[in-house]
C-alpha cells in the first residue's frame, strides 16, 4: 500500500517497485507450485539409481510434496530385489573412471561388468555416499511417494509383490497430475 | 558477538549430499519455533546448499563459519 505522503507526493519509481516487490514476494508465498516436485527415473543402472533419490530426497526435506514415477528400467531401483538388480557397467561407457587405463574391448570380457559394479559401491562407500538403500528408506521417511509404472511392469512381467512395500501403482495420467502442480518436473 | 544460545547439535561430518540436509530437515522437524541448530559438516557443497535450503523452507541461516575444516552453521527454525 502507498504511504499518505507517496499519495501526496505521486508515487516515485521506488515507491512502485517496493510495491511490486512485495506483491511479488507475497505471490510466491502462495504459489503451491513451489512446493511440489515431480520426478521421473527411467533409467535401471547403480550410477543412474542416484540422481531421482538425491533430488527427491532433498526436495521434501526443504518441505517439497515430492514423487518418483518409475517407468521402464526405473522400476529396478524400487524392485525388492534392487540389491541385486542395480549395476554398472564400462561397456559403452568411456566416462567411467578405471583404476588403469584400458582397451575398449576388455570392458566386455566376462567377471567385468560384476568387477565395475563391485569398484563403483566401494569407491561410494569409501566416500561415505549413501547407499541406495539409505536413500530409499529416507525418501519413505520423509514421504516421498514412489509410484511404479503399471505398464511397464506388465511388460517385464513383474508383479506389484515384486516391489518394495510403500510403492504405489499408476500411470502417465498420475503422474501428470503431480507435474501438473509442480515447478520442479524432471526426467531422470 | 554474543553466543548464540545452541538448543541442539546435529553432526554431519563425513556426510555427503544429499544427506547432510535431509538429516538437518529432520532435527528441525522436531525442535519448536525459535530454536537453534547447531550443524556440523564436512561436505564441502553445503556450503551453498544449506543457505539454499533455509532459503526454500524459510528457516534463518544465522551464521556460518569454518573451524579446522569443519562447517558450522547456526539455523534458527521459523515461526510456522
Amino acid at each position: 500500500m502507498l504511504t499518505e505522503q507517496e499519495l501526496t507526493a505521486g508515487a516515485t519509481d521506488e515507491a512502485i517497485r517496493r510495491i511490486v516487490r512485495e506483491e511479488l514476494d507475497q505471490a510466491a508465498h502462495h504459489d503451491t507450485g513451489a512446493k511440489h516436485a515431480a520426478i521421473i527415473a527411467s533409467k535401471g543402472t547403480l550410477d543412474w539409481a542416484y540422481p531421482p533419490l538425491i533430488l527427491a530426497t532433498t526436495a521434501a526435506a526443504s518441505g517439497m510434496d515430492t514423487s518418483i514415477f518409475f517407468t521402464f528400467y526405473g522400476l529396478n531401483i524400487v524392485h525388492k530385489d534392487f540389491e541385486r538388480k542395480l549395476k554398472v557397467s564400462a561397456i559403452g561407457n568411456p566416462a567411467m573412471p578405471m583404476p588403469v587405463p584400458m582397451p575398449t574391448f576388455v570392458t566386455g570380457l566376462p567377471g567385468m561388468g560384476p568387477l565395475a559394479t563391485g569398484m563403483m559401491k566401494s569407491m561410494f562407500r569409501g566416500k561415505h555416499v549413501a547407499t541406495i538403500a539409505e536413500l530409499l528408506e529416507s525418501a519413505q521417511d520423509l514421504g516421498v511417494r514412489l509410484v511404479a509404472c503399471q505398464m511397464t511392469m506388465d511388460v517385464f512381467g513383474y508383479a506389484q509383490e515384486d516391489f518394495l512395500p510403500g510403492v504405489e501403482f499408476g500411470g502417465a495420467a498420475a503422474f501428470l497430475a503431480d507435474a501438473s502442480k509442480a515447478h520442479v518436473t524432471l526426467f531422470v | 558477538m554474543a553466543a548464540t544460545q545452541i538448543d541442539q547439535e546435529l553432526d554431519a561430518r563425513g556426510l555427503l549430499c544429499p544427506m547432510p540436509i535431509v538429516k538437518t530437515a529432520k532435527a528441525m522437524k522436531e525442535l519448536p519455533a525459535g530454536a537453534v541448530l547447531k550443524l556440523l559438516a564436512t561436505d564441502r557443497g553445503s556450503i551453498t546448499d544449506v543457505p539454499a535450503w533455509t532459503g526454500t523452507t524459510g528457516n534463518e541461516l544465522l551464521e556460518w563459519h569454518e573451524e579446522d575444516g569443519t562447517l558450522v552453521f547456526l539455523i534458527r527454525k521459523a515461526a510456522d
